[in-house]
C-alpha cells in the first residue's frame, strides 16, 4: 500500500509509534514534504474530522489520532521550516481577563492543534494587550478568544477595538467562543467569527485557510 | 458484575394469594371456552365439562401438571439461524407494537390506514433499529384483502427484515399459512422447533373466555412448537375489577387457562407469561397504554409469571398521543424504564401510539433511542478498574484531563450510551447552525438515512422465491391475482 495512505489510516487509528516510524520512511523515500503533509498527515486528519462530525468516532479517537498526526508532524515541521514551505496558520489562544474557565478553550486548542494549526496557548486571565503583542510579534493570523461568564463577554470587544485601532485588521482575525457568547455577539462586537465548539472552529478555520 | 437493578410491587405472599384466587377461579366458577376439540382433550383429563354450554371447570391436577411441564426459558432465532434471543432470567429485549390499524403519515402528518408500501419501509427501518431485538407484524397493510392480512404482514417481514417477528393469526386457516412461511425458512418441522422464528400472540377474551380461533391458534402452536405469548386484556373497572388486584387475579387465570390448552397439547411448548392489560379511563371510554395503573399491572404480573417460572412479556411502553409529542415521550419511556427494571423479558411497544391502534416510524425511531437508555440502566453499575482509584486521578491531576486515559478509551462506550440523533445533545449555537430541527424533523431524517442505508436481506434468494410463491398461491385463493408491492 502506498505510504502516504498508510500514514493516513495509522492516524485514524491513532498509532503515533507507527506514524512516528511510516512517516521516517516517508522523509527517506524522499516524497516531497508537501506531500507527506497534504496527502499522508492532514489527510489521516481530515477522514478523522468527517467521522467524528457523523459520531463514528468520540473525542478520545478524535485526540489519539491528534497525537498520531502530531507524532509525523516532528518529523517534518523542522524541514519544512528550512524548505521555506508555509505551514498552517498560527492561532493565538486564551481565556479573557477575569475569566478561569478553561476546559473549553484548552479543547479547542487540542482540536486545532490536531488539524495542523500552531497554537500558541496563553491560557486564562489574558489581558486584551497581550493577546494583540503575542499575534503581532509570532506573526498569528488568528486569536482564538474564549469567555464562560458574561461580566467577562466585554474584554473579547476591547481586543477587537485594539486590532481595529493599530489596523491589523487584514492581518489579524478574531474567533470568539464560549458558553456566555453566540454569532450575534460576534457581529455585534465586529469580531471575525463565532464558533460554538472545537470541531466547529477547525471546520471554520480549513474554510478559509 | 455489578448489580441488575430490578423493581418489585409484590410481595411473596400477596403473589401466592393472587395465584390460589385465580386457582379457586379457575377450579370453580371455570372458564368458557368455544372450541370442541379443546373442550374434549381437557375433559380426557378429569376437567367439568359442558360441551353445550361451552364451559369448562379445571381441577388443581390439570393446572400443577400444565404449570409443570412450562419451559422456564426459551430462545429465538433470526431468518439465517442466528441466535438473537434468550429468554432466561431478567433479560429484557424489545419489540414493535404490535396489530395497529392505523399509520400516522410521517409526511403528512395524518393518521391514515396503512399500506404494503408502508409496511416494507416499516420492515426496512426495523433491520436498521438496533435496540429493537425483534420485529414484529406492526400493523396491517389495508391494500390486502382482510383474509390474507394476517399471514401477508409475516410474508413481508420475513422478506425484508431478518428479525425474528412477533406475530399473530386472524384466523384459524391464517395459522396454516402462517405456518407454512416459516417452514419454508426453516426447511423442516423439526428445524423449526429446534430454533423457533416467531411468536404467536393468542388473546384470551376477558372475563374468562377463550374463542375458537385463539384456542385452536394455541393448539396449532403446540403442535409445531412455535412459541406462544398469551395476550390477557382485563380491563380494570369495566371488563375486570377496578382494583390492581383483581384485575391481575383475573389476569392469572386467564394466562393460565391459555398455559393449560398450550401445554396439554405439546407438554414443553415454549410460552411467554404475557398480558396487555390497561384500566379502562371512565371518562373518555377507553383504555390508556400509558396509564401509569397500566404499566404497574403489567409489572406485577410479570412478578407473577417470574414467580411460577416462566418468562414474561407485557404491551408496555406505548402511548396513547396522536403525535409524536412530549406525552408520546412521557409515556413510553415511563413504561420502557419499569418494564426493564422489572425484568419483563418481551417488551411490546415501541411505535405505537392512540390504544394500540396507530403504529408511526418517527415514534419508532425515537423509540430505538428509549430502549437503548433503558437497556443501559439494566446494565447497572459496576466497578471497572477503578481500584485502587489513585493512579487514575494521579494521571488526571497530571494530565489536566482523561479525555485520552486508555482507562477512557476503554470503557467509554460501555459506560456511556450514545443515542442517535434524535436525541438533541449539541449546544444551543450547534443546534441552530444545524437547522433548528424539532424532534419530528430530525426523526424524519433519521428515518431516511435508515431506509437509504438499508441491506437486503441476507435470507437466500431460493427461499425468498419459495416465501412469495406460497403467498401468491394464499392470495389467489381468497381472490388477489396479485400481490401489491
Amino acid at each position: 500500500m502506498d505510504i502516504l495512505q498508510q500514514i493516513s489510516d495509522q492516524i485514524d487509528l491513532g498509532d503515533d509509534e507507527i506514524v512516528h516510524e511510516l512517516t521516517t520512511i516517508a522523509i527517506e523515500q524522499k516524497i516531497p514534504l508537501k506531500k507527506i503533509l497534504d496527502e499522508g498527515l492532514l489527510q489521516g486528519m481530515n477522514i478523522v474530522g468527517q467521522k467524528f462530525k457523523e459520531h463514528k468516532l468520540f473525542l478520545p479517537e478524535v485526540l489519539m489520532a491528534a497525537k498520531a498526526m502530531n507524532a509525523g508532524m516532528e518529523l517534518i515541521k523542522p524541514l519544512l521550516l528550512s524548505d521555506s514551505i508555509p505551514m498552517k496558520a498560527k492561532v493565538v489562544i486564551g481565556t479573557v481577563r477575569g475569566d478561569l474557565h478553561d476546559i473549553g478553550k484548552n479543547l479547542v486548542g487540542v482540536m486545532l492543534k490536531g488539524a495542523g494549526f500552531e497554537i500558541i496557548d496563553l491560557g486564562n486571565d489574558v489581558t486584551p494587550e497581550k493577546f494583540v503583542e503575542t499575534a503581532k510579534t509570532e506573526g498569528a493570523e488568528f486569536i482564538g478568544m474564549s469567555a464562560l461568564l458574561t461580566t467577562t463577554m466585554p474584554v473579547m470587544k476591547e481586543v477587537v477595538d485594539q486590532i481595529r485601532k493599530e489596523n491589523l485588521e487584514e492581518k489579524i482575525q478574531t474567533l470568539i467562543g464560549g458558553a456566555a457568547v453566540s454569532r450575534s455577539y460576534a457581529e455585534e462586537i465586529g469580531a471575525t467569527a463565532y464558533c460554538y465548539d472545537g470541531s466547529n472552529a477547525v471546520e471554520y478555520l480549513n474554510s478559509i485557510v | 458484575m455489578g448489580i441488575r437493578p430490578v423493581t418489585h410491587f409484590l410481595e411473596d405472599n400477596l403473589i401466592e394469594k393472587i395465584i390460589s384466587e385465580a386457582r379457586d377461579l379457575l377450579c370453580n366458577l371455570g372458564i368458557t371456552l368455544h372450541n370442541k376439540g379443546v373442550l374434549e382433550v381437557l375433559s380426557g383429563y378429569g376437567a367439568a365439562v359442558d360441551q353445550d354450554k361451552y364451559h369448562v371447570r379445571f381441577t388443581n391436577d390439570i393446572i400443577d401438571k400444565a404449570l409443570g411441564s412450562t419451559p422456564s426459558s426459551f430462545k429465538l432465532f433470526d431468518v439465517l439461524g442466528q441466535e438473537t434471543h434468550d429468554f432466561s432470567g431478567n433479560n429484557s429485549h424489545f419489540t414493535p407494537g404490535s396489530a395497529a390499524i392505523n399509520i400516522l403519515d410521517n409526511q403528512t402528518n395524518e393518521i391514515r390506514k396503512p399500506t404494503t408500501a408502508d409496511f416494507i419501509n416499516y420492515s426496512k427501518l426495523m433491520s436498521g433499529l438496533t435496540n429493537i431485538a425483534s420485529t414484529s407484524t406492526a400493523f396491517i397493510p389495508a391494500d390486502v384483502t382482510e383474509k390474507i392480512s394476517d399471514s401477508f404482514r409475516l410474508y413481508l417481514s420475513l422478506l425484508y427484515c431478518e428479525k425474528p417477528v412477533v406475530t399473530g393469526a386472524f384466523t384459524i386457516e391464517g395459522f396454516e399459512t402462517i405456518k407454512d412461511l416459516q417452514l419454508v425458512v426453516r426447511g423442516t418441522k423439526e428445524e423449526l422447533a429446534a430454533k423457533p422464528l416467531t411468536i404467536l400472540s393468542c388473546c384470551p377474551t376477558s372475563p374468562l373466555k377463550f374463542s375458537d380461533v385463539t384456542s385452536q391458534n394455541v393448539v396449532d402452536c403446540a403442535r409445531f412448537g412455535i412459541p406462544v405469548e398469551f395476550i390477557s386484556m382485563p380491563l380494570s373497572g369495566f371488563m375486570a375489577p377496578v382494583t390492581l388486584v383483581g384485575s391481575i387475579i383475573q389476569h392469572t387465570a386467564e394466562t393460565i387457562s391459555g398455559i393449560i390448552i398450550s401445554q396439554l397439547t405439546n407438554p414443553g411448548t415454549p410460552i411467554l407469561y404475557g398480558g396487555s392489560p390497561a384500566i379502562f379511563d371512565m371518562r373518555y371510554e377507553t383504555t390508556p397504554m400509558g396509564a401509569v395503573e397500566t404499566m404497574m399491572i403489567d409489572c406485577a404480573y410479570n412478578e407473577i409469571g417470574k414467580f411460577l417460572g416462566f418468562p414474561t412479556q407485557a404491551y408496555i411502553s406505548l402511548s396513547d398521543a396522536k403525535r409524536l409529542d412530549a406525552q408520546a415521550g412521557l409515556e413510553s419511556s415511563m413504561g420502557a424504564t419499569l418494564a426493564v427494571l422489572s425484568g419483563i423479558n418481551n417488551i411490546s411497544g415501541p411505535g405505537m401510539l392512540d390504544f394500540e391502534s396507530c403504529q408511526s416510524l418517527q415514534k419508532l425511531v425515537v423509540d430505538n433511542e428509549i430502549c437503548g437508555m433503558t437497556m443501559r440502566i439494566a446494565q447497572g453499575i459496576e466497578p471497572k478498574e477503578d481500584f485502587p482509584s489513585i493512579p487514575l486521578f494521579q494521571e488526571l491531576l497530571k494530565e489536566k484531563h482523561l479525555l485520552i486515559s486508555k482507562h477512557t478509551r476503554k470503557y467509554i462506550r460501555e459506560e456511556h450510551y450514545f443515542p442517535g440523533k434524535v436525541i438533541n445533545r449539541a449546544n444551543l449555537s450547534r443546534w441552530k447552525e444545524e437547522g433548528s430541527l424539532s424532534l419530528t424533523e430530525q426523526a424524519n431524517q433519521e428515518i431516511e438515512r435508515l431506509l437509504n442505508d438499508y441491506q437486503p436481506s441476507r435470507l437466500p434468494e431460493d427461499i425468498k422465491t419459495e416465501l412469495t410463491r406460497r403467498m401468491e398461491v394464499e392470495a389467489r385463493l381468497n381472490g388477489m391475482d396479485k400481490l401489491p408491492e
